[in-house]
Parts: structure tokens; sequence; C-alpha cells
């Protein structure tokens, strides 16, 4: 079963630049796959050959040696016109198309279907409204790409993707340049599209925390170190996530930053989010919470309240004073 | 609406525009026909002159017509290029067309003189035409050699300027080394001039250019696609290459011939498509095509009427022209419709 969902497929590949006799390798040994229906997260630092990968993926440039093989079709056999209808692509490349309107940038990814008249037929422009609406760019269809936002442009960038129906999308980096609440609308949009559409996405990514609560797969690479396709929890486990990005200060297995402790220890009773971030306010000023402490703190619902026993007993209602208090 | 408010204006008002600006630029010169006599020569019937129907027929109105060869061409070959390069600086002559036809006008008109002894070349001679065209042809094949072997256009701008510096500096030499009569002759075939052409040189001249209209309009898809970005473009199953040589040969095509028969003519290719743009806010080439080779005819005949000087037997050099009025036109419609940023990226 799990043979016919494999879309994309790589055999030994080896990637880098050419030129003239000269050959400078920046991947081999590349052996990778995309499946139907799953976003696949790439990650790996910057300059580790993300981007080369991502170029001979879409056919911008040859691969060195091995093969790359779509439904079964060797990569090197496939034409551009082929390629158009099988792969989508949103790139990090500047436009020069801010004076379309979004519709008409939408409609450009209709074009390998297209004649030399770029007219569209019926079942071309059903195929622009449902991209439009996949995307969620509705609201912007008439706007011009030059007053939309980075984070809007780049939903409409996808929409043009989709409009293109092709079964693989590819992207480089879809989240740089977008604040946070854009960057979660972005890959919860992308992971959602792989489920409904059935498309094989792959996108090149930095963002470690997002991806490992969307992605199916992550291909994960290090410098000098081979790709490796593996589920995302496996990898924060065994520790590879950890060896690639050498993280330092971020405690991956618990998705949280290390805490420095060293102020003193407290113990800390209460419920639900305001022990949560009672606890967060503590260990992020220095203090480790045990079970059984000098400095005892409670916490009173209805008013919020916190109750301080240390070497006298208190009362505070923000935890802006509760930090006060038991710094004194 | 917004779609067709200018599809509106392309299909009436541009057609319109030129119609009535080829009748007023015919009209006008430096003998008066009344517009009834005209328009009675126009449709073949019989003038009260026989020296009307003369200066209509074998002047004014292969003047006009090369006019509007003139404008529509160089605005789409610097369309083109503007696209192709995603530069709004670029124009017809950025590949070095113009400095190649000029050096071969140079050669013939400067160093040809010594050489052969020919004396005086007539100015608006075959001759001169065959050099240009040999000239900008020789430009033209080095430069689709370069585009063949090159990956990005960028390379290929900066290689065309750098063609265009090296004939500069060989057309230098050669002025350092001419009689200040030969110079003259020279600088006379810069200025570019509309009104030399016979019948035969207008047939070429508007063959040439529906050629190059035909493989321009076949371009449209190639050239939205090129609006985005190279690697989108192939994304979309373009072939990159074939595009940007096919983008290079109608733009030579056009800006080359136009050179040849009319000389280098500055302006209008770089300063039209940024106000076609401007005016009809868009950047579909299937609109902006028809839409930058009228406005071109409609600019060219403008700067034509200007330049005979109504009233007057003096014409000045149409080069001036182009530029004196459209400048100063092109200035005003950036401030009045705001920056041409939005069209271009970075």
């Amino acid at each position: 079963m799990s043979a016919n969902l494999t879309i994309l497929k790589t055999d030994n590949l080896s990637i880098g630049y050419k030129s003239g006799k000269k050959q400078s390798e920046v991947m081999s040994n590349i052996n990778v796959e995309l499946k139907r229906g799953q976003l696949v997260c790439f990650m790996g630092p910057n300059g580790v050959g993300k981007s080369t990968l991502i170029r001979t993926l879409i056919g911008a440039q040859k691969a060195l040696a091995g093969k790359i093989f779509i439904e079964d079709k060797d990569f090197a056999k496939i034409s551009a016109a082929e390629l158009s209808k099988l792969v989508s692509v949103v790139l990090t490349d500047k436009i020069n198309a801010g004076n379309m309107s979004v519709r008409e940038l939408v409609t450009l990814g209709r074009y390998p279907h297209l004649n030399w008249s770029v007219t569209p037929n019926a079942a071309d422009l059903k195929q622009i409204e449902l991209a439009i609406d996949q995307a969620k760019v509705r609201p912007l269809e008439n706007r011009k790409i030059y007053e939309l936002s980075d984070g809007q442009l780049q939903k409409v960038m996808i929409a043009r993707a989709l409009c293109q129906d092709t079964p693989i999308l590819i992207l480089d980096e879809p989240t740089a340049h977008l604040d946070l609440n854009n960057r979660i609308e972005m890959i919860n949009m992308l992971s959602d599209l792989a489920k409904e559409t059935n498309k094989a996405i792959l996108m090149a990514t930095h963002e470690l925390d997002l991806a490992l609560q969307s992605a199916d797969r992550i291909w994960l690479v290090g410098m000098n170190q081979p790709i490796i396709n593996g589920f995302p929890e496996d990898l924060v486990l065994n520790g590879k996530i950890d060896a690639v990005f050498e993280l330092k200060g971020f405690d991956l297995r618990t998705g949280r930053l290390e805490k420095k402790v060293g102020k003193g220890k407290v113990s800390l009773s209460g419920e639900g989010h305001a022990y949560l971030w009672t606890k967060n306010a503590l260990e992020r000023n220095g203090f480790e919470v045990i079970d059984d402490s000098e400095i005892q703190i409670k916490i009173k619902p209805y008013p919020l309240s916190w109750y301080i026993k240390n070497k006298g007993e208190h009362i505070v209602h923000t935890l802006e004073n509760l930090i006060e208090k038991i710094f004194n | 609406m917004n779609k067709n408010s200018y599809k509106n204006k392309l299909l009436i008002w541009l057609p319109l525009a030129i119609l009535g600006l080829f009748l007023l630029n015919i009209s006008l010169g430096s003998i008066y026909i009344p517009l009834d006599q005209i328009i009675s020569i126009l449709s073949g019937g019989e003038a009260d002159k026989a020296s009307w129907a003369n200066i209509i027929l074998n002047f004014r109105l292969p003047k006009a017509l090369s006019a509007i060869a003139v404008g529509a061409g160089l605005a789409i070959s610097g369309l083109q290029m503007q696209t192709l390069f995603r530069n709004p600086l670029a124009g017809p002559f950025v590949l070095g067309i113009s400095s190649g036809a000029s050096l071969g006008v140079a050669l013939l008109l400067l160093a040809g003189v010594t050489v052969t002894g020919i004396g005086y070349v007539s100015f608006n001679g075959w001759l001169v035409v065959l050099a240009a065209s040999a000239g900008s042809g020789l430009v033209l094949l080095l430069v689709m050699t370069v585009s063949i072997r090159v990956q990005d256009s960028m390379t290929l701008l900066i290689i065309g300027l750098m063609f265009g510096s090296l004939t500069g500096a060989i057309v230098s030499i050669l002025q350092y080394f001419s009689t200040g009569e030969e110079v003259q002759v020279y600088l006379f075939w810069t200025f570019g001039s509309l009104g030399g052409l016979n019948w035969d040189e207008v047939f070429i001249l508007l063959s040439i250019l529906i050629l190059g209209i035909l493989l321009s309009v076949l371009l449209i898809k190639p050239l939205n696609a090129l609006l985005l970005s190279e690697n989108y473009a192939r994304s979309l199953g373009l072939n990159v290459k074939k595009a940007r040589l096919l983008i290079i040969l109608s733009t030579s095509l056009l800006a080359g011939s136009i050179t040849a028969f009319c000389g280098p003519i500055a302006f209008i290719g770089l300063a039209v498509p940024h106000l076609t743009r401007l005016l009809f806010n868009t950047s579909d080439h299937k609109v902006l095509i028809p839409s930058v080779a009228m406005t071109g005819a409609i600019v060219m005949l403008i700067c034509d009427m200007v330049a005979q000087l109504p009233g007057s037997d003096m014409i000045l050099p149409i080069n001036a022209i182009t530029s004196l009025l459209g400048a100063p036109v092109v200035i005003w419609i950036i401030m009045r419709r705001g920056s041409m940023k939005n069209s271009f990226a970075g």
C-alpha cells in the first residue's frame, strides 16, 4: 500500500554545482521520498544545501549523480512542460508583478494548461476559484499585489501554486519574514491542504517547534551528514534533531528553554493555568519549584491572589509583586 | 469593472486617437492643404493642385506611417526588454542594438568615406540602411550566442551594456580621425529622422514591424510568466532559454530595422511602456502589448508634428523632440499616479 502512495523518490542522489569540469558537491547519498497526503518539513542549518536540493527537485538545476523518480518516471526524462503539471512551487524569489491583481497572479498558475493566448476555459476558471478558496485569499481577490502584506502575498503565492493543480507542492521557506500568527496559520493551512487535497507537500523551514507539531515526516540534514527522512517525534527522542541543530539552551524533550536555577527553591500549590504561569514566572526568575521548601506559595482563586509564607506572611495580587516579595 | 474600463479605453480611445492624429499629422506641414483635399487624395480622388497629391502621397503619408511604425515598434521592444530584465531602466537598445547600428553607419560614413573615397554618401541611402542593419545584426548574433550560454538574464544585460560601450569607443576613435564634414553627416544620422523614407523603405519597415508584433503576441504567455521570476516561469513549464531567445529576436527585429531606417531614436522605447502601465494600471502583456504599441504610435505622431514646427520650413531633430516632450510628461504622470516601484520588484 505504501508503495503507491509514494510520488517522489530519490535514489543515491548527489547534488551540487558544476562549472566546466569542476564539480562541487553539496550533498550526496540522498535517499528520501514524498508521499501523497503528507506534509514533509525539510530542516537543517543554513548553508547545508536545502535550497540546492529544492532547486534540483524543481528542475532548476541538474543533479550531479543518482536519480529522482516522480510516479516511477525518471526525472531526467520529464520535460519542463510535463514537470509543470507534476510539481508546483513557492519560492523566495522576488516577483515583478506588483501591478497585477491577486486574481491575475493566481491565474498565472493555470499557464501550464493554457495555450499561447492564455484564455482560461470553464474548467480552468473553476480551478482558479477553487485555489482562491483553498488558500483562503477570497477577500484579497481584487487587490493589487503591491498592496499585500508579506503574509498575504505568501498565501496568494500558495493559491497560485494550488491553481497549477499538481500532485506535488514544494515550498522554500514560506514562513520566512512572517510573524508568529501568520507562521502558525501558514503551517496549519499546509497541513490541512495535504490531507484535503492528497498532495505531497514539501516545505523547507526553520520553524522547529511548528514543524514538530504539524509535519507528517521531517527530512533532517546536518553539515556533512546524510539526510534523514524520519518521524518527527522519533527524531526528537533519538536526539537526531539535537545533534543537527546543536540546540543552545532549548530543551527539546520538554519543548521549553532550559532554565537557569540557583536563586532558591520554593514550593508551589495551586491548579490549572494559574499554576503553570506562576511556575513559569518563578523558573524564569531563577527559582526551582520543588515539593517541599521553606518558602511556600499557595495560589487562591476568586480573586486570583498568591499567599506567600516566607519569613513572614504576605498576600499579593500580581505575579510581579510575588517575585518582588520572594526576592526580599 | 476594473477590467472592462481599461478594455474600453483600449478598444475605443487609442485607435480613435491614432486615426485623428494621423490625419492631423498629414494635414500639417510647411504648405497648407485643406482637409477635404487631403481626404480626397487619400481616398484616391483628384486634388485641386497636382503638387498637393505629390506632397501627401510621397512625403507626408510615408512619414506618418513610419512615425506609427517607429512608435509602435520601439514601445513594444522596450516593454519586452523591461520585462525580460526586470529592470525599469531597460529599453530597446540595452542589448547594444543601436550601438551596433551606429558602428555600422560610423564605419560607412567615417571610415568608409576615407577608404573608398566615396566622398559624400546620400543621407537616406540604402548604404546607410545596410550598414546599420549589418551592425545591429552582428550585435544581435553575438548577444544571441551569449544568451544561449549564460544562465541568467542579468549577465546578459551587463554583456549588452559592454557591447554598447565597446562599439561606442570604436565610434569615438573613428570620429577622432574624421573630418568635421564627415562627423556632421554621422551626427545627422544619430539625430534620427522619420521623413527620409520612400515607399519601398516604408513597406520593408512595416513588414518587419508586423513580423515583430506577431512574434510579440506569441510571447504574451512567456512574458507574463517572466513577471514572476525565471524560476517560477520554468516551474510553469516555460523553456526560459527559448523564450529569452525569441524575445531578443523580436526586439532586435523591431528596434534594429527602425534604427536602420530612421536612426537611433531615443526615449520612446524606455518611456512609453511606463506611461502605458501607469495609464492602464496593469502588468498583463495581453493588454500591454497592443496598448503599448498604440500609445507608442500616438506619442510618435505627436512628436513628429512638433518636430516639423507647424507654419515653418524647419524640421527639428526627432530625437531631441521625443525626450524634450516625453520627459516632462512622464515625470508628471509619475508624480500624479504614484511610483513605478509597483511594477518592479526591489
